[in-house]
C-alpha cells in the first residue's frame, strides 16, 4: 500500500512493540536454539545464545529415515522418520477430504432451500463446542470394537484389503481410522468459514454457466470453486494444522506403526536425557505450521475473522 | 434442478460426521448408563441407570477436577481478554510494520501444544528453565551462596509450587493473539462517522474507547470470548505435557481426568459420564453466550443507528 501515511508515534511505544514481539517469538527461539545444543549444553545453560549449533539432534531423531549412519550413534532409538511420514500422510489426507466434503456442504447450505437445511446448519454449528476429550470414550470404544469385523467376508475383508491394519480388521491402528475421525472433528468448521465465503460468489455467474448447459456440480467445480480460492486456503490451513498438532485422539487410535509425531513427543517428554532430540522433534513438527504462518498470514487471518465476525 | 442435488452436495459430509462424531456421541450417552469395562463387547455389559452420574456426585476428584476446570478457563479468559482486547485498542494506529507484527504475533497459535508444553515446561523448570536463569542474572544467588548468606531472591520452582499458574501463563502466551487479532479486525470494521462524530464532540480518547469502541465491538468481542471459552475447555495437551495433571489433582482438568479415568482406570462408563457432564456444562456456556450476545447486538445496532443520525 503505497499511499499510506504512517503517523509518528513515541519512542515507548516502539520499545513496547520490541517487547512484545520478543514474548511472543522468545519461546520459540529458545525452542530452535535447543534443538540445536547438545544435551549438556542445554542443562548447564551456558552461552545463551552464543554457541556452537549442532545437527546432531536432527541426526538423533531422524535416524531410521536417513540414507546416512550418523557416527554418533550405535543404534536407532527415536523413530522419528516413520512418525513423521504418518503425521504428513494422515495431516494430508485428512485435509484435503475435509475441504471437499466441506465446501460441497457449505455450498449445498448456502445456495440450496431444502428440507433439513436449518437441522444440518444448527447441528455443525453445535458440534464445533465437543472437545476431543468427549470424543475420546465412545471413539476408542467404537474403533476397537463396533467397527471391528472379525469376519473374512465384506466390508470387514474390504476394509482390510483396501487400507491395511491390524489382522482382526479393526479401524483402531489405520491410518483411516484416524483420518476419518479428523475428517469428522474439522468439517463444522470449514463448513462454517467456507460458507461466508461462497455467499460472496455473485449468483448471476452461476446463473450465466447454467443457462451455458452446465449441471450442478460442474457449477459448483468450475465456477464456485475457483472464486473462493481464499477461503480454501484458510479452511485447509486450519483443518491441517489440528489434524497435524492432535495428539489425543490419535494416541488413543493408533499403534506403533501409525503413531503420529506429537505422541512420540509426549511418550518422550519426560525423559530429561536426550531433551535435545526431543527439542528436534518438536522444531521439526513446529517447522510446516511456522512456514504456514509466514507465507499465509493474511489467509489465516482472513478465516479466524470470517469464523468468528460472522458468529 | 433435482431435487435431490442438495442432498447429494451434503451426503459426503453428513456420512461422515454421522458415522464419526454423532455415532459416537450416541454410543456414548448408552456406555455412560452401563457398567462398560473396555475389555467386554458393550452389549454384555450391565446397565446400571444412573450409577455412573450419581457415584460422581460424591467423587471428590472429580469435583476437584471440575473446579481446576473452571478455575483455569475462566481465569485464562478473562486476563486474555483484557490483553487481548488492550492490545488492540493500543495498536489500531497506522504504524509500518503491522502486518509483520501480526504475523509475529500468530505464531503462537500454530505451533502443537505439545510442542507448547515442551518448551513451557523447560523454560518453568527449577535449575535449568529460563525464568529462573533470569531470576539468577537479576539475583546472582551463586554469589550469596558464595558469601555465607542467603539470597533474598530464591530459584522459584515453578511447576511443583504454581502449577495452575504455571499452565495459565502458557495458554495465556498461546492464545492472546486469538482475541488480539479478532479485536483489531473488529475495530477496523468500525463506522468511521461515528468515531469521528465523538472526536468533533471533544470526547477524550478514554471516552471515545468505554463509550463508543467497545460498546460497538461489543458483538464481536461476545463471540470471541465465546469461541475461546469453549477452546479453553479443550486444552489438554499442554497441561498433560507440561505437569501431567499433578503435582497431586493441582492441574488435572475435567479432559484430562476423562483420558484417565478410561485409560488408566479402565472405568468407561464412568468417564462416559463425565464427558456427558463436561457437555452439559459447554451446552449452557453456549446458550448463555448467544443470549448475550442477542443483547449486545441489539444495544450496538442501537448506537450505531445513532451515530450515523447524528453524523
Amino acid at each position: 500500500m503505497a499511499d499510506t501515511t504512517y503517523e509518528r508515534q513515541n519512542p515507548a511505544f516502539y520499545v513496547l512493540i520490541a517487547i512484545l514481539i520478543l514474548m511472543s517469538v522468545g519461546p520459540v527461539i529458545i525452542l530452535l536454539a535447543n534443538s540445536m545444543r547438545l544435551d549438556v549444553d542445554i542443562t548447564s545453560g551456558v552461552g545463551g545464545l552464543i554457541f556452537m549449533p549442532t545437527i546432531r539432534n536432527y541426526e538423533t531423531a531422524l535416524c531410521d529415515i536417513l540414507w546416512y549412519e550418523p557416527e554418533h550413534l550405535r543404534f536407532c532409538q527415536i523413530r522419528f522418520g516413520g512418525a513423521f511420514i504418518n503425521s504428513i500422510i494422515i495431516a494430508l489426507i485428512s485435509t484435503a477430504l475435509t475441504l471437499i466434503f466441506g465446501c460441497m456442504a457449505a455450498y449445498a447450505l448456502v445456495r440450496f432451500k431444502f428440507m433439513g437445511r436449518d437441522t444440518v446448519s444448527l447441528s455443525t454449528l453445535a458440534v464445533r463446542m465437543i472437545p476431543p476429550a468427549v470424543l475420546l470414550v465412545p471413539v476408542f470404544g467404537l474403533w476397537n470394537n463396533a467397527f471391528c469385523l472379525d469376519n473374512d467376508y465384506g466390508v470387514g475383508e474390504w476394509i482390510r484389503d483396501t487400507f491395511g491394519g491390524r489382522g482382526d480388521v479393526c479401524l483402531a491402528g489405520t491410518h483411516s481410522g484416524i483420518i476419518i475421525v479428523y475428517v469428522a472433528m474439522n468439517l463444522p468448521f470449514v463448513i462454517w468459514i467456507l460458507q461466508s465465503f461462497i455467499v460472496q460468489v455473485p449468483k448471476s455467474l452461476e446463473e450465466a454457466a447454467r443457462v451455458d448447459g452446465a449441471g450442478p456440480f460442474q457449477v459448483f467445480f468450475l465456477v464456485v470453486l475457483p472464486l473462493i480460492k481464499p477461503g480454501l486456503a484458510a479452511a485447509s490451513i486450519f483443518t491441517f494444522r489440528i489434524a497435524w498438532n492432535e495428539y489425543l485422539l490419535a494416541s488413543a487410535l493408533a499403534d506403533r506403526d501409525t503413531m503420529t509425531v506429537p505422541i512420540l513427543i509426549v511418550n518422550n517428554a519426560s525423559e530429561f536425557d536426550g531433551l535435545g532430540t526431543i527439542f528436534a522433534t518438536g522444531m521439526l513438527l513446529a517447522i510446516p505450521p511456522i512456514l504456514f504462518t509466514l507465507f499465509a498470514s493474511r489467509q489465516i487471518i482472513t478465516g479466524m475473522t470470517a469464523g468468528a465476525v460472522k458468529g | 434442478m433435482n431435487r435431490m442435488t442438495p442432498y447429494m452436495f451434503i451426503a459426503p459430509a453428513a456420512l461422515v460426521m454421522a458415522l464419526a462424531l454423532f455415532y459416537p456421541i450416541g454410543y456414548m450417552m448408552w456406555g455412560s448408563f452401563r457398567d462398560w469395562d473396555p475389555t467386554q463387547n458393550i452389549s454384555e455389559t450391565e446397565f446400571v441407570g444412573m450409577a455412573n452420574y450419581v457415584r460422581l456426585w460424591g467423587d471428590a476428584f472429580f469435583w476437584e477436577s471440575f473446579s481446576v476446570t473452571l478455575i483455569f478457563a475462566f481465569t485464562v479468559v478473562v486476563v486474555e481478554m483484557v490483553i487481548g482486547v488492550g492490545l488492540a485498542l493500543l495498536l489500531d494506529r497506522n504504524i509500518r510494520g503491522m502486518s509483520v507484527l501480526r504475523t509475529l504475533f500468530i505464531l503462537p497459535m500454530m505451533i502443537a501444544p505439545v510442542v507448547v508444553g515442551l518448551v513451557w515446561r523447560f523454560m518453568f523448570h527449577q535449575t535449568y528453565g529460563t525464568f529462573n536463569r533470569f531470576l539468577d542474572w537479576i539475583a546472582g544467588w551463586r554469589i550469596w551462596e558464595w558469601l555465607g548468606i542467603e539470597s533474598p531472591i530464591q530459584p522459584v520452582d515453578w511447576l511443583g509450587q504454581n502449577p495452575l499458574l504455571s499452565v495459565i501463563i502458557a495458554d495465556i502466551w498461546q492464545w492472546t493473539p486469538f482475541i488480539f487479532i479478532l479485536s483489531l479486525a473488529a475495530l477496523q470494521s468500525l463506522p468511521r462517522s461515528a468515531l469521528e462524530a465523538a472526536r468533533i464532540d471533544g470526547a477524550t480518547g478514554w471516552q471515545q474507547v468505554w463509550f463508543i469502541k467497545l460498546p460497538l465491538m461489543a458483538p464481536v468481542l461476545v463471540v470471541t470470548m465465546l469461541l475461546r471459552l469453549i477452546d479453553a475447555f479443550k486444552v489438554l495437551e499442554v497441561i498433560l505435557v507440561m505437569t501431567g495433571g499433578g503435582p497431586g489433582l493441582s492441574t488435572e482438568i475435567l479432559a484430562l481426568r476423562i483420558a484417565r479415568t478410561a485409560r488408566e482406570f479402565r472405568e468407561l462408563g464412568e468417564a462416559a459420564a463425565m464427558s456427558n457432564y463436561l457437555l452439559m456444562l459447554l451446552m449452557l456456556l453456549t446458550l448463555g453466550m448467544f443470549a448475550f450476545n442477542r443483547w449486545t447486538e441489539a444495544r450496538s445496532r442501537k448506537l450505531k443507528f445513532a451515530a450515523e443520525e447524528e453524523g
